[in-house]
């Protein structure tokens, strides 16, 4: 039975984990704002793209 | 692609109808150069983007030539106000935009670094309207930032009210981390309790050890932190000598923890760990519910949050910009069109068009001469004009209504004393005086059961359900309003709705429609043809009568008149066909010789029109009422007193006895401290006033009334400080609003009792001294969850058969 107490340290800090994953989510501000991430995560990846393009483009002498 | 419907071309940035078609750029075409020059510049950056993921997503660039208009911003004062966070490198800024729409223009928003290499990044908030901005001070100053902002249309409105407050309510974030804790430690707490409770005989002593312990360890931070709002406010209630229902919670709250504490050390028990961090849990959950708010409403504007941050003056021949506050009477200042009047001044310049529509919700401009004092929060149209401060800004006509002790009492009488707290007095008393009863009777075998009932007794009765009952009850409400067009500011409002007597309605834009007339011709009748070239020549002007007259008329084809002056001021000329139409003021007609008949006398607004120097009579514009005002006002009559308050003239009267029935509840031109000091006079008969108002010049009414509702046609734009905002086309829903809140009270009512009788129960088993911690763990959680199914349940029941949406 002594195990028990081995799977209850384990439980606990499984929780323990997810309560700070929820701090965290909380404290980060993702609470704040509920609609505007729905509409972001739904505009094209070419966006990070291109917008990586153009910040290379202006330095191109580096290179 | 410009979408070409029945020969009108809309323009592909905004959408509004192109007038030629000439301007394009890449097979797309545009109403004006503002917009086409927003589509290079978004085209030449590789942001197309932009117009494929809406139709027509920007909004029409009202061009200004004035490059210097942001300078204002860089001046250290207002900059420091402005920016949150600043190190070498960046800066950090958050603006108001309330052009922000649609999800293109969150895109183009958050793609600004494209456009600048001073930008670093940008984030939308949506349903604020607020973008937060980080950029380089170095490469882009904060006035070219705002001006960059403006050039693609998306002009931030920085104004006195946004400057004095930067900090954001961070209130909810601390709720749901509290919470968070609470419901992690009821989780796993329940875990090692119902060992206990399921098993028949005791525990092994090293398991109920161990499981103790965590108990206490997982408790501590709920009492710490979770329950600190509760404790910290049932203490300031009783340092005021009052009581609240946070001190009956908090009684039991302290009870709850220190005798499970005391169970778990002496050996007696497992104690109530459970059943107190449950308690801790459903509360917090029933505050949250009450806390929901209208994050994109705004219910405290003032006049602050129109007025402009800064003006243009003229001083020893110079022109330079200084802070509103800093304005002197006799300064002279320059105002350019759509620019708010900051302070009451004398116009210098020949005329000009004045929208009050901030002030008193009237849009249609007012014509105003030379020598005209024109009042605080009107909005110049047309040409730039010269004015003289007459009155400093905080003594304005409309300004001076903020001096107003109202406004700066913090707590008013209407805020104090709900409904919960009026029942949690009685409860209290009545909970401690049977804990005492109890705890005396059982005196005589021993103390220590004496004290053990005295406890159970606090336990058992702490109200947990009855706290439950109005927050649950009042968010439901609160969300049906919203759903039917009615936002309220916060919970407590439709307490005070239930109670209304009065309800004192304000005209212009409540009772009226703010953005309709009624264009009826007075005079000689017009052939078809006559009507077709009035209308051609009104279409050509840019006079907003012209606009509103042309745009009842039915469209005809596109027609350019071979001759057409706009008089500023006076009327319009035109040519078509070789016919000469005048049309505007009678001094316009007067001027060109020809003979009027002078109209009735009653001040209303007019356009006459003369044809090849015949007179053939006049547009008259009158307000159109809202549909279904008879209705509505019958339905009221009925069960509350009704009055009007306008600030305008008379000449509506016969109109609106029409509603009231009598003439005696009709008071006109009533300045806004009027308005006021009428809701203080009704409230002194102890009648308790709900106001309807719109514009700033009932800011005073709103906020002195109990209860004080803004009606709004875009509920999302404007509205001055109210408790609530109204869709105006809802407002002849306002009956069923009013029975709705007094419904909302009567299913709070039943619900406390029934968690009186849970209470009762419980006691029931408390003062025999049979209480267990199984017994409190079951009732509590069943107590709670009942009453919060009770009732939602029964608030969007009544809802629904009052016709109000409920579940979406």
């Amino acid at each position: 039975m002594e195990v028990i107490f081995l799977l209850i340290g384990f439980s606990l800090l499984l929780a323990i984990g997810f309560l700070s994953a929820f701090i965290w989510a909380v404290k980060s501000g993702q609470y704040e704002d509920k609609y505007t991430p729905s509409v972001r995560m739904l505009f094209d990846e070419e966006t990070n793209d291109s917008s990586s393009l153009n910040q290379n483009d202006p330095n191109p002498n580096k290179e | 692609m410009a979408i070409i419907t029945e020969n009108i071309i809309l323009c592909d940035h905004c959408g509004a109808e192109c007038r030629t078609a000439d301007i394009t750029s890449s097979d797309k075409h545009f109403c004006c150069q503002g917009c086409k020059t927003v589509y290079d510049l978004l085209s030449d950056n590789n942001l197309c983007t932009y117009y494929s993921l809406e139709e027509h997503p920007g909004e029409t660039i009202t061009s200004d030539p004035d490059n210097n208009r942001f300078e204002y911003l860089n001046h250290p004062d207002i900059k420091n106000k402005l920016i949150e966070f600043s190190d070498d490198d960046f800066s950090v800024v958050t603006f108001f935009i309330p052009s922000i729409h649609c999800k293109s223009c969150i895109w183009l928003l958050e793609n600004l670094h494209k456009l600048s290499k001073g930008v670093e990044h940008a984030r939308v908030d949506f349903i604020r309207r607020e973008v937060s901005i980080t950029y380089h001070p170095e490469v882009l100053n904060l006035g070219e930032l705002v001006k960059l902002l403006a050039s693609i249309g998306y002009e931030p409105q920085v104004n006195l009210d946004n400057i004095d407050k930067k900090e954001r309510d961070r209130s909810n974030r601390s709720l749901y981390l509290k919470l968070g804790v609470a419901g992690f430690a009821f989780g796993n707490i329940m875990l090692y309790s119902l060992p206990a409770y399921l098993s028949h005989e005791p525990l092994d002593p090293n398991f109920q050890f161990v499981f103790s312990i965590l108990n206490i360890v997982l408790a501590l931070p709920v009492l710490l932190f979770s329950s600190t709002d509760y404790l910290k406010s049932a203490g300031l209630a009783l340092s005021q000598k009052r009581i609240n229902m946070d001190v009956p919670i908090s009684l039991g709250i302290i009870v709850l923890f220190s005798r499970s504490i005391y169970e778990i050390i002496t050996g007696i028990g497992p104690g109530y760990m459970d059943s107190f961090t449950g308690l801790v849990f459903f509360l917090l959950i029933g505050k949250l519910f009450q806390k929901k708010t209208y994050d994109g409403l705004s219910f405290d504007r003032d006049y602050r949050s129109y007025f402009p941050l800064s003006v243009k003056i003229r001083k020893d021949n110079k022109e330079q910009t200084v802070p509103v506050s800093s304005l002197e009477i006799g300064d002279y200042m320059n105002l350019r069109n759509r620019e708010l009047v900051p302070a009451d001044s004398v116009l210098m310049s020949d005329s000009t068009l004045v929208d009050f529509s901030f002030v008193t919700g009237e849009s249609t401009p007012i014509e105003k001469k030379k020598g005209d004092l024109i009042y605080a929060g009107g909005r110049i149209v047309g040409q730039a004009v010269e004015m003289i401060v007459s009155k400093e800004v905080s003594q304005g006509y409309l300004t001076r209504l903020w001096n107003n002790e109202i406004f700066h009492t913090e707590s008013q009488d209407k805020d104090l004393s709900t409904i919960t707290d009026d029942a949690s007095v009685y409860f209290t008393l009545g909970v401690i005086l049977t804990a005492v009863i109890s705890g005396l009777y059982w005196m005589h075998i021993s103390t220590a059961i004496a004290v053990s009932t005295f406890t159970s007794v606090l336990i058992i009765a702490c109200p947990c359900a009855l706290a439950l009952a109005a927050p649950f009850t009042l968010g439901s409400a609160m969300n049906i309003y919203g759903r039917s067009g009615l936002f309220i500011k916060n919970t407590s409002i439709i307490e005070r709705i239930s109670r209304i007597r009065s309800i004192v309605f304000d005209k212009t834009g409540t009772l009226t429609q703010s953005n309709q007339s009624n264009v009826n011709w007075k005079g000689q009748e017009l052939t078809e043809y006559e009507l077709k070239i009035i209308g051609i020549i009104l279409r050509n002007s840019t006079h907003p009568l012209s606009k509103e007259i042309s745009g009842k008329m039915t469209s005809g084809e596109k027609h350019e008149p071979e001759h057409f002056e706009e008089h500023t001021g006076l009327g319009i000329s035109g040519r078509i066909d070789g016919h000469t139409i005048l049309a505007g003021s009678i001094n316009w007609l007067l001027k060109n010789n020809i003979d009027v008949n002078p109209g009735d006398e009653k001040p209303r607004t007019e356009v006459h029109i003369a044809i090849d120097s015949h007179y053939k009579g006049y547009f008259v514009l009158g307000k159109s009422y809202r549909e279904g005002l008879p209705q509505l006002f019958n339905h009221l009559r009925n069960n509350f007193e009704l009055a009007l308050l306008s600030g305008d003239n008379d000449a509506e009267k016969s109109n609106l006895v029409r509603f009231f029935r009598s003439d005696n509840q009709l008071h006109f031109n009533q300045s806004p401290e009027d308005k006021l000091t009428y809701i203080k006079n009704i409230q002194s008969n102890g009648n308790r006033v709900m106001m309807l108002g719109d514009g700033l010049n009932d800011a005073g009414a709103l906020k002195k009334s109990d209860v004080g509702i803004a009606v709004s046609d875009d509920v999302g734009s404007f509205s001055p400080a109210c408790d609530a905002i109204l869709d105006a086309n809802r407002i002849l829903t306002l009956p069923t609003y009013l029975k709705f809140a007094r419904s909302s009270m009567v299913i709070i009512f039943i619900s406390y009792t029934i968690s009186l009788l849970y209470n009762l129960i419980g006691l029931g088993f408390a003062v025999q001294g049979m209480i267990s911690p199984l017994l409190s763990a079951v009732l509590m959680p069943v107590s709670s969850i009942s009453i919060i199914l009770f009732t939602t349940t029964a608030t969007h029941l009544t809802a629904k058969k009052m016709g109000l949406s409920s579940w979406r």
